[in-house]
């Protein structure tokens, strides 16, 4: 097995189970049953969101998508601070 | 001077720019600089005139043109055009404008704003300026609705008297209305002629007049020129224009505003006139107004309300000239436009010194005024000698010249007695009204109960009556020599070979026209004598026989009869209720873009494509988003956290598709847009009524709701289906070979210095439409900040959420803890994360933004950067907390961003190329190294200030709403400062 063929296989096996994470993430956002379980549902998913941009990136041998992973991990979490604030608090910005 | 002269597009742009500026400039100053806002008007009048006296010499041979370009592609450009009779008419405006800022220097009470008066009166300088010089249809349109508005606010000067509010609105619905009309006028002349351009328009005359819209533009165009002009029935308004100060209706309404109209038909004379229609309207019109206003004159007791009509007489005296369309006519007409505005300025300037000296204008209170103001009474008299055209003044000479028409009207043999005999009467009424101005005011016995003790007025004030009644006599004595080489010019510049033989002499032997003036003269002096008393002590001020044709009484009418209906229609097709608001938006932009989208339907499929073999990982993706939407929909009414949640969730695998279809910029931006997007969402939740399910709702209602709902399901459906439509519609277009997107992709980096095709697409190329939509973005967070200042939220969300009321009464309970620590001790650790990563995200957005123009990014994806760094601050510690330490003030982010924008944009002017050309160079930074520095960057930095601002701005003001409720819990901390205070 030369490493092309290691990568191409690992990065394809990445790809099919960053996808079935992130199906499972989906379940978890749309059967709650609790608010809390869709907020870390999201979480979940928007993490495997920035893996699967970088294995495509890795796959696709370009760096121009690395921005987007960066952003989803530097701000994303924002997003779930914010969520889990209201659940916790009522308001956002006190 | 030599290199001055040698330019005269240098002195033709000083001509318009000088008032311009100075209007800018006077604006500026301290609000009772009076001396000084005068003296910097009377030196750009002044400018003015010196540039029209040294380009006189260029534009005896033919017209001189200065050509700026606008907008080439709908072939209109900025051309300033000086010829004969733009000179003679700019000479006018600069030349009394130059007296009228001396004289307003004494009149305006140093108690008033005045550089706002001079800053007003400077700029309908300039606009006056743009209509007399443009050289393109359009341009003229424009300026002359300038000079409308600035007649409005000069009318309303004195804002705290209702009369001078209603004469001013009513004086700018009229005009308004009439600079529509000529824009409509305008236009069709341009279609006609084939161009906007003056000079090509002047030199299609023959195809204008066979045009079978002729007719039509005619009209327009005159319905722009009368109402101007204070043509009968438009004319009420310039009467209640009077309320304004004196200076105003001097300079506006009797010398140059109301003169426009006039212009107007002096300028397409040529191509106009001549037709039976010309004669027809402009005839009628021109015979009615003298008449009319005449005979109105006669009875006014205000002193300005006699020149207001006699104003209105005269203008109808010029109209009546144009319409004969001879040329002998034209010659006279524009002698006396010139005349009129010499006697009747100096008549509006004496009559406020009158007002002045004495508090009053009613004729009826003054009396014997000759012994308190010897030298004002003789100048007064003087000018309305010139005003009821006696001999050896400039108003004789051309009212024979009008006289002389009349009789030897050449078209209209039928009507060859009504003509002079009407002209005669005219002039008799004018003599009626002028003595009755003099022997009123100035002689009789000297006025005993007069608000003031009349003397002098200081001698500047009195200069430029002077000045003006000394051309009325030189003038009325020498034509030949003083007045006579223009008026040629402006009769030539018009006329060209048409010009026919005219004479300027005092004395034409003993002839019709002047045994018509005598009778006139006599007659006049004879009815004065017997209806003095009658006329006197008419109580109302105002001719007999006209009250049912009272245009006030009409113009009142139509305003109430307009506001009545559009109320009606208000309440029959509008609604104050959200929802059916925005489907019945929704329903008809969709109906529009069905209608728009209709002639490209037929291809819809037919050529042919070959669908991509779908990937599964894209398949699977789409499903997540499809799924997350579908349902974000379904549980948006009572579950809207969840529904949040799914939005985010759809929003996700939206950017992964970005991704997936190669579209890094989008991508990135759609990510820092939905973290925006849910913190923005979640706090305008935090104000949403709560559901209450003990609320009973009748059965006849929840089916009245549930059809409402599925009625919304349609439209949200065919909306989407038809945007499908499109898109399918435009990806299965075949690609042209030389398509847009490969231009923008060859030129980008070679004309917009960048290797982001988007981004020099969005900064460069389409820069002008970045502007716009940024601009949109600063108005939406100012409207949204602004409503919100003013919100109130609904009981059952004013008081602290359940989850703060929990906790607190738990800390309570708990001895060893402090009210709040539950919050202190689960932010404790994101607190610190997230105040950590503030100079981390600023960093982020600088590079996102230095990158932009080579790689994904730019001002717009750093400016949501940067505002998520704020958000983050907010979150962690609370509002008190950021805003004790951090003072963001996005208006002013707002305001900055716009300004360097257009600023960047308008640089390019100055080295002479269109708005918003950038300009690249690659600059040799310490550290950085080799960093490409477009101007475009500028530009990029503008949107980046925006929309940090913008959405800073909409944040903040939602947070501050959690401070404003009313506070149950107890004060802990001060007061927070509000929000005004803030931002």
């Amino acid at each position: 097995m030369t490493a092309d063929a290691v990568l191409f296989w690992s990065l394809s096996i990445a790809l099919v189970m960053l996808g079935l994470a992130m199906g499972i993430a989906a379940w978890r956002i749309v059967w709650g049953p609790r608010a809390q379980d869709r907020v870390l549902g999201m979480d979940t998913l928007y993490l495997n969101g920035m893996l699967l941009i970088l294995v495509f990136n890795i796959r696709a041998g370009s760096q121009s998508y690395f921005e987007a992973a960066l952003i989803i991990g530097l701000l994303g979490f924002a997003a779930t601070v914010a969520l889990a604030k209201f659940l916790m608090r009522g308001e956002v910005i006190e | 001077m030599t290199d001055t002269l040698a330019r005269p597009d240098l002195l033709l742009l000083s001509m318009i720019l000088a008032p311009w500026v100075g209007a800018v400039l006077a604006g500026l100053l301290p609000r009772y600089a009076r001396n000084g806002a005068a003296a910097l008007s009377w030196v750009v009048a002044l400018v003015g005139l010196v540039s029209a006296i040294l380009l006189y010499p260029n534009i005896t041979d033919g017209p001189v043109r200065h050509e700026i370009r606008w907008m080439p592609s709908l072939g209109i450009d900025f051309v300033l055009r000086l010829d004969g009779l733009s000179w003679l008419f700019s000479v006018l405006v600069l030349g009394i404008g130059a007296l009228v800022v001396l004289y307003a220097r004494y009149y305006m009470s140093p108690k008033d704003p005045v550089p706002r008066f001079f800053a007003y009166l400077l700029a309908f300088m300039g606009a006056m300026q743009g209509v007399v010089m443009a050289g393109n249809l359009v341009q003229l349109a424009i300026f002359w609705e300038l000079t409308s508005l600035f007649s409005f606010l000069l009318i309303g000067y004195w804002y705290n008297n209702q009369l001078a509010r209603d004469g001013a609105r009513m004086a700018l619905t009229v005009t308004a209305a009439g600079g529509l009309c000529l824009l409509i006028g305008v236009l069709l002349l341009g279609h006609i002629a084939g161009s906007y351009d003056l000079d090509v328009v002047l030199g299609a005359g023959d195809q204008i007049k066979r045009s079978p819209l002729y007719l039509p533009m005619l009209v327009f165009v005159l319905l722009g020129a009368f109402t101007k002009s204070a043509q009968f029935p438009f004319h009420f308004w310039l009467p209640r224009a009077m309320a304004a100060p004196t200076p105003v209706s001097a300079y506006l309404h009797s010398a140059t505003m109301v003169k426009a109209g006039i212009f107007l038909m002096m300028r397409l004379w040529p191509v106009l006139a001549g037709t039976e229609e010309w004669y027809a309207i402009v005839g009628t019109a021109g015979i009615l107004t003298l008449l009319i206003g005449a005979y109105a004159a006669i009875f006014q007791h205000d002193l300005k309300g006699l020149l207001a009509y006699s104003t209105i007489s005269h203008l109808g005296l010029i109209t009546l000239l144009l319409g004969l369309g001879t040329p002998l006519g034209f010659v006279a007409a524009l002698f006396h436009t010139l005349n009129h505005a010499t006697f009747k300025a100096s008549l509006f300037m004496a009559a406020g010194i009158i007002d002045h000296e004495t508090g009053t204008r009613d004729l009826r209170r003054l009396s014997g005024l000759r012994k308190a103001m010897p030298i004002t009474a003789t100048l007064a008299i003087v000018a309305a000698a010139a005003m009821a055209g006696v001999p050896l003044l400039n108003g004789f000479l051309s009212k024979e010249m009008f006289l002389a028409e009349a009789v030897s009207n050449p078209r209209d043999y039928d009507r060859n007695l009504l003509l002079p005999v009407l002209a005669t009467l005219a002039s008799t009424f004018a003599v009626l009204y002028s003595l009755r101005f003099i022997h009123q005011t100035f002689f009789g016995p000297p006025a005993q109960d007069l608000p003031s003790t009349p003397h002098e007025p200081p001698h500047w004030m009195r200069f430029p009556i002077e000045l003006l009644v000394l051309i009325c006599v030189v003038v009325g004595i020498i034509p030949g020599l003083t007045i006579g080489p223009f008026l040629a010019t402006g009769v030539q510049s018009v006329l060209g070979e048409a010009t026919p033989y005219y004479s300027l002499a005092v004395w034409h032997g003993f002839n019709l026209p002047l045994l018509m003036s005598l009778v006139a003269l006599a007659g006049g002096t004879v009815l004065y004598v017997l209806f003095r008393r009658p006329i006197n002590t008419n109580p109302h001020g105002g001719p007999r026989l006209f009250r049912p044709f009272d245009g006030v009484r009409i113009f009142d009418g139509v305003m109430n009869g307009l506001t009545a209906a559009s109320e009606r229609g208000a309440s029959v097709f509008g609604t104050n209720r959200l929802q059916p608001q925005l489907r019945n938006i929704i329903l008809v932009m969709l109906l529009a873009a069905v209608l728009a989208a209709l002639p490209f339907w037929s291809g819809l499929g037919a050529n042919g494509f070959t669908l991509t073999p779908p990937d599964p990982g894209f398949v699977v993706l789409w499903l997540l988003g499809i799924g997350c939407a579908l349902i974000a929909a379904w549980q948006a009414k009572y579950h809207r956290l969840a529904a949040v949640v799914m939005l985010g969730g759809a929003g996700l695998a939206s950017c992964i598709s970005f991704v997936w279809l190669s579209a890094p910029d989008l991508a990135t931006t759609q990510l820092l847009v939905e973290v925006v997007t849910t913190v923005l969402l979640l706090l305008g939740l935090r104000w949403l009524p709560k559901r209450q399910d003990a609320i009973h709702i009748p059965p006849s209602e929840q089916r009245r709701a549930k059809a409402r709902r599925v009625s919304d399901l349609l439209v949200a459906i065919a909306f989407g289906a038809f945007t499908a439509a499109i898109a399918f519609r435009v990806m299965t277009m075949p690609a042209a070979p030389d398509g847009i997107g490969r231009f923008f992709l060859e030129h980008a980096y070679e004309q917009g210095g960048g290797r982001n095709v988007v981004n020099v697409l969005l900064v460069d190329f389409r820069a002008l439409d970045t502007l716009g939509e940024i601009s949109v973005l600063g108005l939406v967070g100012l409207t949204v900040f602004a409503l919100l200042l003013r919100f109130r939220p609904g009981a059952d969300s004013l008081s602290a959420p359940e989850q703060q009321r929990v906790q607190r009464a738990s800390d309570e309970r708990h001895e060893t803890r402090q009210p709040g620590d539950t919050l202190q001790d689960t932010m404790l650790v994101p607190r610190v994360v997230m105040q950590w990563l503030f100079p981390v995200i600023v960093l982020f957005a600088v590079h996102l933004f230095l990158r932009g123009h080579d790689e994904p990014g730019g001002g717009f994806a750093a400016g949501i950067a940067m505002s998520i760094a704020f958000i983050l601050q907010y979150m962690a510690s609370g509002t008190r907390w950021v805003e004790d330490r951090l003072r963001i003030r996005p208006l002013k982010w707002v305001a900055l961003g716009l300004g360097i924008a257009t600023l960047t944009g308008m640089g390019s002017w100055i080295f002479g190329y269109p708005f918003l050309t950038s300009w690249f160079r690659y600059a040799e930074l310490p550290v950085l190294g080799r960093v490409p520095l477009p101007s475009a960057i500028l530009f990029d930095i503008g949107v980046f200030g925006l929309v940090v601002g913008s959405t800073v701005l909409v944040l903040i003001a939602l947070a501050h709403q959690s401070l404003r409720k009313p506070r149950d819990r107890a004060p802990a901390h001060p007061p927070a400062p509000p929000l005004e205070e803030v931002v």
